[in-house]
Order: structure tokens, then sequence, then C-alpha cells
């Protein structure tokens, strides 16, 4: 019994699923990153080079295809050749394992918010130590926004062989974030209302990747949002729509992370300059007062010819206080998130407020690239005729996100987060390009560009832009393949992968080497993927093989 | 004579109070940092009061009731302000074990800070640690309560919907077969929106071109 396959209300539905899926935390977290790593301003040139000449052409390809097959990444890329059915299990491999990790980060939020209704907020001050006559050691030595990630959050252990238990906290948190997502996909994707990684053609490599992953190319997520379409949907005007809107995010909240910087820096700055000064005026005894920040530099001249033995033994203990310094303190990732901006809100006036809205904006970002991952791996489980007519789609939407939720219990452990940035650095980015390559190249030369010409033409009654065809067919291709060239020559030369390890009796972060089984889990999630495209191939050849020896040719 | 008495006991208590004397504590003062425009200026009267503050926590301690002010000695006052200070038995011959010292100005922190109008960071005692104020803990962490709540509407939210999609599979398992006993028995398509007359296409066998079948709005319905 074959139902009309569920429609998007209307088609402003569907622009707003893949810009909630699109605009994700990488907008938020990586972009302004890569802005400050690469020259501020400058660094749009590249940017928008490759959005038009990479990020457009790939998303209404992908959006093409989902409206053409009408199918999941698994049919669709089946209709197009039956040896491609690897590859639409590949981006079903890999969206299994983003939602995997993914999730935890919306936990995480959730945690913050749970704690942003209190005063004064739990990250703004350090706990006391056991005898209370101090605060906590490790506390002192980091910051107290470190010392609540690190310790009240992750409770984190000095490297990724000591594994630890599962945290129960995180472990709610992770729940609550998996019911929340079960609530909005549990009736199927037609009734819900986008990613990162790694010097100096490097500014350009950066982009490009940057546009790529933000975009949430090659997880399927597109191709399965899109084959909800009604086939006369103008997908070309949304792919611009998305995009632009998707990079006009990160660029807007590139502005507020300055802004967000700056304020940290003037603040912790001054803070610097404070303690010199506490410093000087306790060893010398000079009156409360005197010194302020403008004669500072003059009456530590005169100290260190006055007072040359005192002033030498002060001198190790004087910091160098400088704005660019602390301006030039880039972070990236839940190190942004969890621990910069947090440490900016603390010192606002209404901290609670901020925190509150600041998290809840994480939340919304994060469940919206959710809800683009699980729509990736329900819909080709709810395509296929074999799983669907078992079990009702609520029974597979709610085995999805048990199983995501268990196997995501992993990283709310205390070596979690080390587990995290490895799922995070190396499961999505290297499969991503392959799968995308291949993507590419099925379309326009194993279909047929001129076939899927005219079959767009078909749907939706315009012929397909010059420009679109000069990219699919020769650009996009020839910058994919030197984006995967550049990442594997750059993994072959790092040599050995290391990671950040948290100490605590330092309080800051060590690099540590991985350990065998870690980079054989590394492998494992990299070749898992990107295998199945090769043997999915293999697999229906040979079993084309014995068909064609077992049946004769008909007269 | 009595001058050279009076010389050797000033002798004495120069000995006894020194920095880095025994039993003896430095105290720092930040008025400016504290009261900004409201700052006093610290002169002698001010020694006096915080020589009464010393003597009045000793006379809690058991035993050193009798602690007068005259046996607080105060010297080597600096522009800090900062200056160091000893406490002598009545005889005035030693000073006063630095722990007695210590467990007295912990206890009457409060009081001598209230007495200046300063606090904990601005009138430090250095070698006397404060006790800290432990946040307030309430006995139910608040992002339980928080999250409990929120835990509770996503899980009713969750019932209504799976609820509601079941009530809808049964209304529509009953309805074609209403109208199957009106048709043809033959017939065993059970496609009542506007059909797609493709899928007894997958009961013939063969090979299905999917390319091909989503066309579907292009055929007729029966």
């Amino acid at each position: 019994m074959e139902k009309a396959r569920p429609l998007w209300a209307n088609p402003l539905q569907f622009v707003f699923a893949c810009i909630s899926y699109a605009v994700g935390l990488g907008n938020v977290w990586r972009f302004p990153y890569l802005c400050q790593m690469y020259g501020g301003g400058s660094f749009l040139v590249p940017y928008i080079i490759m959005l038009v000449v990479e990020g457009m052409p790939l998303l209404y390809l992908e959006l093409a295809v989902g409206q053409r097959m009408r199918q999941g990444s698994i049919g669709a890329w089946r209709t197009i050749s039956p040896y491609l059915g690897g590859v639409g299990l590949a981006s079903v491999v890999v969206s299994f394992f983003l939602s995997t990790y993914y999730n935890i980060i919306n936990a995480w939020a959730f945690w913050y918010l749970f704690h942003s209704f209190q005063d004064p907020l739990p990250w703004s001050v350090c706990p006391l130590n056991s005898n209370r006559t101090g605060y906590d050691e490790e506390c002192e030595k980091a910051s107290s926004t470190q010392y609540f990630w690190y310790r009240k959050t992750l409770n984190i252990s000095p490297s990724i062989q000591d594994s630890g238990g599962v945290q129960w906290e995180q472990g709610l948190c992770l729940l609550l974030a998996w019911l929340v997502v079960y609530l909005c996909i549990l009736r199927g994707t037609e009734s819900t209302g986008k990613l990162e990684q790694l010097a100096n053609p490097k500014a350009w490599i950066n982009a490009a990747t940057q546009i790529f992953f933000s975009l949430g190319l090659g997880f399927g997520s597109l191709i399965a949002f899109a084959s909800y379409n009604q086939p006369s949907t103008d997908c070309q005007k949304h792919a611009i729509i998305v995009s632009l809107i998707n990079s006009s995010t990160s660029i807007f909240a590139s502005v507020v992370t300055f802004s967000i910087y700056g304020f940290k820096a003037t603040f912790n700055y001054e803070s610097c300059l404070n303690k010199v000064i506490l410093l000087l005026t306790n060893s010398f005894d000079l009156e409360d007062g005197f010194l302020t920040a403008s004669n500072l530099e003059q009456v530590k001249g005169y100290l260190a010819s006055a007072f040359p033995g005192k002033y030498s033994e002060v001198l190790p203990q004087i910091r160098n206080c400088s704005l660019e310094s602390e301006l030039a303190t880039a972070v990236q990732g839940t190190g942004l998130s969890f621990i910069v901006y947090t440490e900016a809100i603390k010192n606002m006036a209404a901290s609670q407020l901020w925190s509150v809205l600041y998290f809840f904006m994480l939340l919304m970002l994060g469940i919206g690239s959710m809800l683009g991952n699980t729509a990736a791996i329900l819909t080709p489980l709810t395509d296929s005729k074999v799983i669907s007519s078992h079990l009702p789609k609520e029974a597979i939407s709610g085995l999805v996100c048990l199983v995501n939720c268990v196997i995501g219990l992993v990283f709310t452990m205390e070596a979690g987060n080390y587990w995290f940035d490895i799922f995070n650095d190396y499961a999505a980015t290297l499969p991503l390009l392959l799968i995308v390559l291949v993507e590419i190249v099925a379309v326009c030369y194993v279909f047929g560009l001129r076939r899927f010409e005219s079959d767009l033409k078909a749907m939706t009654g315009r012929t397909l832009n010059w420009y679109w065809k000069a990219m699919w067919a020769g650009v996009s291709p020839l910058l994919i393949i030197s984006l995967f060239v550049f990442y594997l020559s750059d993994y072959i030369l790092t040599g050995t992968l290391q990671y950040q390890a948290w100490d605590a009796s330092q309080g800051q972060l060590v690099t540590k080497d991985y350990p065998l089984y870690a980079l054989a889990i590394i492998g494992l999630l990299v070749a898992s993927s990107t295998m199945c495209i090769p043997l999915v191939a293999l697999g229906t050849f040979i079993v084309r093989c014995l068909k064609r020896g077992d049946t004769p040719p008909v007269a | 004579m009595l001058c050279l008495l009076f010389f050797l006991v000033t002798a004495i208590h120069a000995e006894l109070c020194q920095p880095d004397g025994e039993n003896a504590f430095k105290v720092r003062l930040s008025i400016r940092t504290a009261l900004g425009d409201n700052a006093y200026a610290w002169d002698t009267n001010e020694e006096y009061l915080f020589k009464a503050m010393v003597a009045f926590s000793m006379r809690k301690v058991p035993n050193r009731e009798t602690t007068e002010i005259s046996h607080v000695l105060v010297c080597n006052v600096t522009q800090r302000v900062s200056f160091w200070f000893v406490v002598t038995d009545p005889l005035k011959n030693h000073t006063l074990p630095a722990v007695e010292v210590q467990t007295a100005i912990r206890m009457n922190r409060n009081r001598i800070n209230g007495a200046f109008f300063l606090n904990d960071q601005t009138l430090e005692f250095l070698k006397i640690p404060s006790t800290l104020a432990p946040p307030t803990d309430p006995s139910v962490p608040i992002w339980i309560i928080i999250f409990g709540v929120i835990f509770c509407i996503v899980i009713v939210a969750v019932m209504l919907l799976i609820l509601s999609g079941i009530r809808q599979r049964r209304r529509m398992s009953k309805g074609p077969t209403e109208v199957d006993d009106s048709e043809d028995k033959c017939e065993n398509t059970i496609t009542i929106e506007n059909g797609i007359p493709c899928d007894p296409l997958d009961t013939k066998g063969g090979h299905i071109n999917d390319a091909f079948m989503t066309e579907d709005e292009r055929l007729t319905p029966l």
C-alpha cells in the first residue's frame, strides 16, 4: 500500500527547515574564529568567492537531486545508478556519527541554561576549599569559568585513558536533549518548521571548508528535506536564499562575537592592571590610591631605580598587561561558547538575563541542526519498505533516538570531552569531502548532466542557467579534489595526532599524544563511512553478475 | 632614675613590636579603595581605636579577660596604611602566642571590620586567614527543579503526540475497510488519496526503474 509522499505545507516551511539546519553552532563559534585568524574583514573575500563558486552550486545540486528523486539519500543515489547506493549509505553513516556526538552540545547548553537562574551565576565565583580559608586550588590556578566548565560540567579526567564513570547530571541533560529532538521529529520531517574543522593558502582553504560544512552538504539532510518538496518547487531560488541567509548569519554572529571579545579583553586588561597596582602598592607600602593606570610606568621606573633589590624580587610576579595580547586570544568551538562567552556574561549587568538568552539561542541553533541530522537518518529508513511496513513512524524515530542517546552516554563520562573532540575533528571532515565529490561526479557524468537538466526543466519549468552547469561540471569538482588532497597531505604530514588534555594541578591545557586504540578508532570512523561507497558498488556488481549467470538471457 | 626606667621600658617595648618579630602580625588597610571620597585619614586616634578593638577581641578569649589597650603595641606605620602589632601580657615582658591572637581576631573579625567601615579584603591581617562565607546552598539545587519542570512538559507533549498518532492511524484503518465493502472485491488497492495506481506494478515482478516512478502527477487516477 503506497501512500503519497508527505509534503511540506508550503515552500516557506521547507526554506525555514533548511535554514534552521544550515545555521548552526558553526556560524557562532567557527566563523568568527576564522575571521580573526585570517585577517578580519579581508577573510570575507575568499569566503564570499567560495560561497558563490562552491557553496551555492553544491547546495542547489543536493536540493535538486532530492526534489527530483523524491527519496532520501540512499534511494536517491540508488536511482541515479544502482552502484552508487553506497554514497547514500555513507551519508547516513556520517549523519549517524554526527547525531551521536552533536546532541551532547545541546545537553551542555541545557545544563548551563538551568544554572543561569541563580544569583550569583555559579561560574562567576570559585567554590571554597575544605577549611573555608580560601578558594579551591584548581579554581585559583585557572579561572572560575574554566573551573565550572572543566570540573563542574565535564568533571574531566587528566587523559583520554582514564575513562571514569558516567556523570548522571550530564546523562539527564542528554536524555532531555534527545527527548526534545524526538518531540520535534516524532511526526516525521514534514511537520518540523546545519559544521567545522582545522595556514597560507590556508585562508582560502578554510573559507572553502567553512562554506562546505556550514551549509551541511553531504549529510543527506538536504536531500531528505528536498525530497518532501512539490516537484515544481523552485529549488534554485531556495538554494540561493538558504546560502545567503547562512552566510549573513555567520557575519552577524561575528560582529556580536567581536564585541564580546572586546568587552572581555578590556575587562581582563583592567583587572590585570589592578593586580599589578595592588602588588606594587603592597610590596613597597605606597599610599593607597597613589598608583593608577596612568602613572604606573613612571612609578615602576622610579621604584626600579630607588629600590633595585626589592624591585628585582617582585619583578617575576609583575605581568606585562597588554590589550593587544588579550584581543589576540582567539578561541573556537566549545571553548568559545562555554568559557569565553560565560566569562563575558558574568561581568555584565543583569547577567542572569543574558545568560538565559544566550544559552537559549545556542539550544535553538543546536536543535535546529539536530533535526536536519536525524532527518538524514530517518528518511532513508522510512523510505525503505522493509522497515516501514513493520514499524510505525513513531517507533522508528524512537528507536533511532534511543540508540543515539545510549551511545551518547559515552560522551558524558569523565573522558567524554576527549572522545567528543575526536568525533568532532574526524568523523565528518574527510568522508564528507569524498561523499560530495562522488555526488557531483555521479550527477554530472553517471546520470548525465543533460538528462538531469531536462528532468529539472520538466519538473520546475525553468531552464538551467549556464552558470550552474559550469560549476557542477568543472569548477566545484576540481575545488573539492584540491581540498581533499590538501587535507590528506595535512593529516599525513602532521604525523602522530595529539590532543589537548586538562591538567587539574596546573589549571591549564597540556598537549598529549593519542594512545594507540584511540588512533584505531579514528581510523575506523573515517573508514566506516568512506568504505561504504566502494563496498556497496562492489556488492551490487557481484550480485548482478550472479543474477546474470543464473537467469538465461531472454530470446 | 625614672627616666632610665622609662627608656628601658620603651626600649623593651620597641623590641617586642618589630616587623617580623615573634608573634607579631602585619595589618594592611586600603581605606581609599573601600570608601573612595569618604575615606578618612589614618591618624593616632584611629590607631587607638584599633588597639581597643584588638584588646576587646583578646578579652573574649578565656584567661585573657584582663587585656588592656596599653598591652597592644603598634609599630612601623607606613603610608600604605600598614603596620605591625603585638599583644603583650600584663607584665609587658613577653608577647602572647600567635595562635591565641589569631583565634581571637578570627572570631571577632566582623566587629573589627565594622568599626572601620571596611571588609575582609580592605582590612587585611596577613597570616590570619579569614573564614570565607560559603555560597548559600539550597537543599535542592535550583537546576534540578527547572530540569524537572521542562522534562515533565516534554514527556507530556511526547505522550500526547504519540496518542494522537495512534488514534489517527486507527481512524484511517477503519475508513478504507468501509469503502472496500462497497467496491469490487477483486480490487485490492487501498489508496484513498489521489491514487498512484502504480503499486500493482510491485506485485508483477520485473525491474522497477525508480526514475520514472515519481512521475505520479502525469497519470490520471482510475
